[in-house]
């Protein structure tokens, strides 16, 4: 296994089937990840593709594991440079009444520009989105 | 005020208590600095004794400001700033967040024209 690059974790008052909706629902993700829609059927081998509002593709990919809903695995580019592609791992484990969440970042190619691209986003994305599962609201991630 | 013994309080009672100390914060510095570093490459980096470094690392993994990767029989060790911006987004109204990064750039550029090195005491 190649050492992944990022790793980030969060404890959400959830459930992990939630916890899985919120991350492939375009209804939800719309509400915590600055209104971008994650869009596919979410089974493996199938293409997925993550949206602006305007519904242009900003990152695509394909889904590489799919066991809802404990761990989902994507591949992850731009689609203007899709050969700088790495790999994204969600995990999610019940804890009493909590999930954690796990996201792993990985597998970026040498000289990958996505690295930078991501690591000031992740952290917002899933603080955001443990506010909305726990509140109904998520945050305003693209603030300054 | 949620219940004692509430998890989610724990969690960010653990994410102050990590941070109350300066070893500690040292030892985030340096896997902000590389994040998978192993106990072995953390101890190289810092003038800790291996048990001290161990002591501090199970604290910060307690707060979920590290977070843990096994690669075989190697443990990696990863800065988590999730809890942190859990913080900031807790206290730091987004609109105050724009003025206080304007202070804090300021303060920033100051300190480092006068001793062109970042200001230790913080």
């Amino acid at each position: 296994m190649q050492k992944p690059k990022l790793v980030y974790t969060t404890y959400i008052r959830s459930t992990p089937k939630d916890v899985w909706a919120a991350i492939t629902k375009p209804e939800f993700t719309r509400q915590y990840w600055g209104e971008m829609t994650n869009v596919g059927d979410w089974k493996k081998g199938s293409k997925w593709e993550h949206h602006n509002p305007q519904g242009e593709v900003w990152i695509t990919g394909k889904v590489l594991e799919s066991t809802p809903p404990k761990r989902l695995v994507l591949s992850w580019a731009d689609p203007d440079d899709l050969k700088d592609k790495s790999r994204v791992t969600f995990e999610i484990v019940a804890m009493e009444d909590m999930t954690c969440l796990t996201v792993t970042h990985g597998s970026f190619k040498d000289g990958s520009t996505m690295v930078k691209k991501v690591s000031g986003g992740w952290p917002r994305v899933l603080s955001s989105m443990k506010t909305f599962l726990e509140t109904g609201k998520g945050l305003n991630i693209f603030c300054k | 005020m949620q219940p004692n013994g509430c998890i989610m309080c724990r969690v960010m009672d653990a994410a102050f208590k990590a941070l109350a100390d300066e070893s500690r914060r040292k030892l985030l510095d340096q896997l902000h600095k590389s994040s998978g570093q192993t106990l072995g490459e953390l101890c190289a980096h810092l003038d800790m004794t291996r048990q001290a470094v161990t002591k501090h690392l199970l604290l910060l993994e307690d707060a979920n400001l590290v977070a843990v990767v096994w690669r075989g029989r190697e443990k990696l060790h990863y800065l988590n700033p999730v809890p942190i911006f859990e913080i900031s987004e807790r206290w730091i109204d987004k609109y105050e967040r724009h003025r206080l990064q304007a202070l804090g750039d300021l303060k920033k550029g100051l300190e480092k024209n006068k001793n062109n090195k970042p200001n230790k005491k913080g």
